[in-house]
């Protein structure tokens, strides 16, 4: 497994730059955005619906998970697809001593590792701008990585069924989309009508965002048992769409 | 047959590879001995690449027996696959990395040392005559570099058996040359080829003995030269006719070889001496619009085993 990683961190090497903008700066970019600027707004308005707290603290955290997921989601999507249909580099590495399970679990690492960048150079961020408030923030940054993780392992699995892209965008446009624009990212879903409530309860990203915002905000001390819950939806999520990636590549991969 | 299941490097009996109700492998028998070039030849559809992924233990055995390396694949895969070269049909490179890159990674799926992978690399970018190449990315390679990339990738742990599928498919003939002449060099040193193919001079060029299949099944054993002796006759006289004559030379050319077969465009007779025959077909009055005689290769034998009509 670890064979596979080293392997997809020799691709990163020479396709990062690429990747700098969409993983780095477009979501500085929206916290400055919408955390700052919009946050200037919201935060005169006077009430209280946040808690207490400025806009710009209640948005980073949220936009910390969901930023996460987006890369993770697309990670798990190209490079799947790629390794099996298009450079077939994970038939490669099956002729060569390697087993299917390593080849999806190293990928499924590597997205770990990939994402877990992305979350430390945010939360250093939102730091420095004053938007996290508890030392817990430390936490937040794993707290992000298993809502990214919560995405990648059951779309990796997909991904490894397909042979084109052709589905893709279907979940990216009524799937990943969707969930982070209403999964409490940008508002609490207290907020949305009461029919619409129960639906952001599925949503493995508002599990994400509330488990990340508690971190980041130090409420998590004072209710521990959601935090308990969130974690435990997220880990089941993780371990089901691992198995499954392991089965859908292996079964890929034995089929030719 | 030679060799009992001990001393072969490769031992099938009853090999069988089905995908639903598809039987694309029916119970094929062979064994590949130490040190030899041996080789698949058959149409498209024949079972040639399937055959292959069982040996390469990617791809379960339906039914029969299988030993490679002596080990069995269903539960050695892995140990099998460390001792294997696998060149397959579809190049399988990254076009992200660079040449020596390539080489280098692929050294570490087989566990070696990143020095070793290295030293390895740059040996085998001599080899396959691409150390020039070797820091620019995969992707503007010609077709026969690329191949000779994957030939040298598939050389990284120094395997006991190399196995080729269809390894000039689609180059040109410099680049085919190119490539034999690696795949015998690799041959003199003793590693073992099993390669597939259904170009007739590849086979001649490099396999001591090769297989012939047909829907599924082994049709015919032997060297390039036993199959010609067993299956052809030493010449074949071509005999090209003006439009419309051959039509009408009805039991004018029985007799005159051996065996006589009739094409859309011309007429080839089978016998030991050809000369006699166009000499005969004289006598009869024949006039051909064109004569050539030619020693039979294993074309004709494949042809003659296989059948001329189009698989597909």
């Amino acid at each position: 497994m670890a064979r596979v990683v080293e392997h997809r961190a020799m691709q990163y090497r020479r396709t990062f730059r690429a990747s700098l903008f969409s993983s780095f700066l477009s979501p500085l970019m929206f916290l400055g955005a919408m955390g700052i600027g919009l946050g200037t707004y919201v935060d005169r308005s006077g009430n209280d619906l946040l808690g207490g707290i400025s806009y710009l603290a209640f948005l980073a955290p949220g936009l910390l998970a969901a930023t996460v997921m987006q890369s993770a989601a697309f990670e798990a999507t190209f490079p799947i697809v790629g390794g099996l249909t298009w450079s077939r580099t994970f038939h490669a590495m099956y002729a060569a001593p390697i087993r299917p399970r390593d080849i999806a679990l190293g990928n499924l690492a590597w997205i770990a590792v990939r994402v877990t960048l992305i979350a430390i150079v945010f939360t250093a961020v939102m730091t420095v701008v004053g938007a996290a408030s508890s030392p817990l923030v430390v936490f937040a940054i794993p707290a992000a990585v298993l809502t990214g993780m919560a995405f990648a392992a059951p779309i990796a699995a997909f991904s490894a069924t397909q042979r084109t892209m052709e589905k893709f965008s279907a979940i990216f446009r009524f799937g990943i989309t969707p969930l982070f624009l209403f999964s409490g990212t940008f508002f609490p879903i207290e907020s949305l009508p009461a029919f619409l409530q129960p639906v952001a309860w599925i949503s493995p990203l508002y599990h994400g965002v509330a488990l990340t915002r508690g971190l980041a905000l130090g409420t998590a001390a004072a209710e521990p048992l959601a935090m308990v819950v969130h974690v435990v939806v997220l880990c089941a999520i993780v371990v089901g769409g691992t198995v499954a990636t392991a089965i859908t590549v292996e079964r890929r991969l034995v089929r030719g | 047959m030679p060799g009992t299941p001990e001393s072969s490097l490769i031992h099938a009996r009853g090999l069988t590879k089905r995908f639903g109700s598809m039987t694309a492998v029916d119970g094929i028998d062979f064994d590949v001995a130490p040190g030899e070039a041996f080789g698949f030849l058959g149409p498209n559809g024949a079972g040639k690449t399937s055959t292959m992924r069982m040996i390469g233990c990617v791809s379960p055995v339906s039914a029969g027996t299988l030993r490679i390396l002596n080990l069995d694949p269903s539960l050695h895969g892995p140990q099998i696959r460390a001792r294997l070269g696998v060149v397959p049909q579809q190049d399988t490179l990254d076009s992200e990395l660079t040449v020596r890159e390539n080489l280098v990674i692929y050294g570490r799926y087989f566990g070696l040392s990143r020095a070793e992978c290295a030293r390895r690399a740059d040996e085998l970018l001599e080899f396959a005559q691409l150390t020039e190449r070797r820091n620019d990315q995969v992707e503007p390679l010609s077709g026969g570099m690329k191949r000779r990339l994957t030939i040298a990738r598939a050389l990284i742990n120094e395997p006991q058996l190399m196995l080729l599928d269809e390894p000039t498919a689609g180059l040109d003939p410099q680049a085919r040359h190119l490539l034999w002449e690696r795949l015998y060099r690799l041959k003199q040193r003793g590693t073992t080829l099993v390669l597939t193919t259904h170009y007739m001079d590849e086979a001649e060029q490099l396999c001591d003995r090769l297989v012939v299949m047909d829907k599924a099944r082994i049709v015919a054993e032997g060297s390039p030269r036993q199959l010609i002796a067993q299956h052809a006759t030493r010449e074949v006289t071509e005999l090209r006719f003006p439009v419309g004559v051959q039509e009408t030379l009805d039991g004018q050319l029985e007799g005159l070889a051996e065996r006589v077969e009739r094409l859309p465009d011309r007429v080839l007779l089978y016998a030991h001496d050809g000369e006699a025959v166009v000499a005969a077909a004289h006598a009869r009055g024949l006039q051909p619009e064109t004569v050539l005689v030619r020693r039979s290769t294993l074309e004709d034998v494949f042809l003659r085993l296989t059948g001329r009509s189009l698989v597909e």
